[in-house]
């Protein structure tokens, strides 16, 4: 693998795994669109490949968020096995519904979520 | 509230069905507003609430041929560095900065969830 192409995906990665330890989320918001402009990767395939880094990212920064004691895992497994049920119905209403309608109801959601932290 | 809790895992996982994401960014306020957990803590337990979603939406993902898995370890090995020194933030830097600098990173996704749906002449999904 060419030594450019290793340092955008260091790159990439170093980024992915600052906002997931400081924001607890998997970076599949940098991930994805830099995978696309950086490496030439096609929407689904970034999707695709960001989900595989995102189970490593997390798992990391899960292992040193414990460290420091931070991590209720009774509350997290509460959370994300639900979760679970979601992807796989979020894929399967993916193949029958406007995208368009779901990603603008989506939107107006985190504009609330990011009001109430806020004003909290 | 653990039936809201619950609600909440389900949406998330959907919109991470939905958008290939890991569903981190609706974790955290629900762990905040739901579960009663400190910005911190919610943060860190959604980072494990992450790792089974993420896990089955690469399994899927597999099947369709969408993963490049040796770029996908790279930048997942590579991103230790990066998550060690957002972990030390996030445990120094006050709650409310923390609270701020987590709404600003949701408007940004959602700008980017718009412009993507406006883009897309014949939405798909």
């Amino acid at each position: 693998m060419p030594r450019g192409r290793i340092l955008k995906l260091a790159a990439i990665g170093t980024v992915a795994g600052l906002l997931s330890g400081l924001f607890g989320v998997g970076g599949g918001i940098v991930i994805v669109p830099l995978l696309v402009l950086w490496l030439g990767f096609g929407e689904r395939e970034a999707a695709g490949t960001s989900l595989a880094a995102i189970v490593v990212i997390a798992g990391f920064a899960a292992a040193l968020q414990a460290a420091y004691g931070n991590v209720h895992v009774g509350k997290g497994i509460l959370m994300g096995v639900p979760a679970v049920g979601g992807v796989l119905v979020g894929t399967w209403l993916q193949q029958r519904l406007q995208g368009r309608t779901i990603s603008l109801l989506m939107a107006g959601l985190l504009v609330a979520v990011a009001v109430d932290l806020v004003l909290r | 509230m653990i039936a809201a809790a619950i609600a909440i895992g389900v949406l998330a996982g959907l919109v991470a069905g939905l958008l290939g994401v890991g569903g981190g960014i609706l974790f955290v306020p629900a762990l905040v507003v739901f579960l009663d957990l400190s910005q911190v803590d919610a943060e860190a337990t959604s980072l494990l609430a992450i790792i089974p979603v993420a896990v089955v939406g690469v399994v899927r993902q597999l099947d369709y041929g969408n993963v490049r898995l040796k770029d996908g370890a790279i930048i997942g090995f590579l991103s230790a560095g990066g998550a060690f020194l957002g972990v030390a933030l996030s445990n120094h830097v006050p709650e409310r900065a923390l609270r701020y600098g987590f709404a600003a990173l949701t408007l940004l996704v959602a700008a980017q969830i718009v412009r993507q749906a406006l883009r897309e002449p014949t939405p798909r999904g």
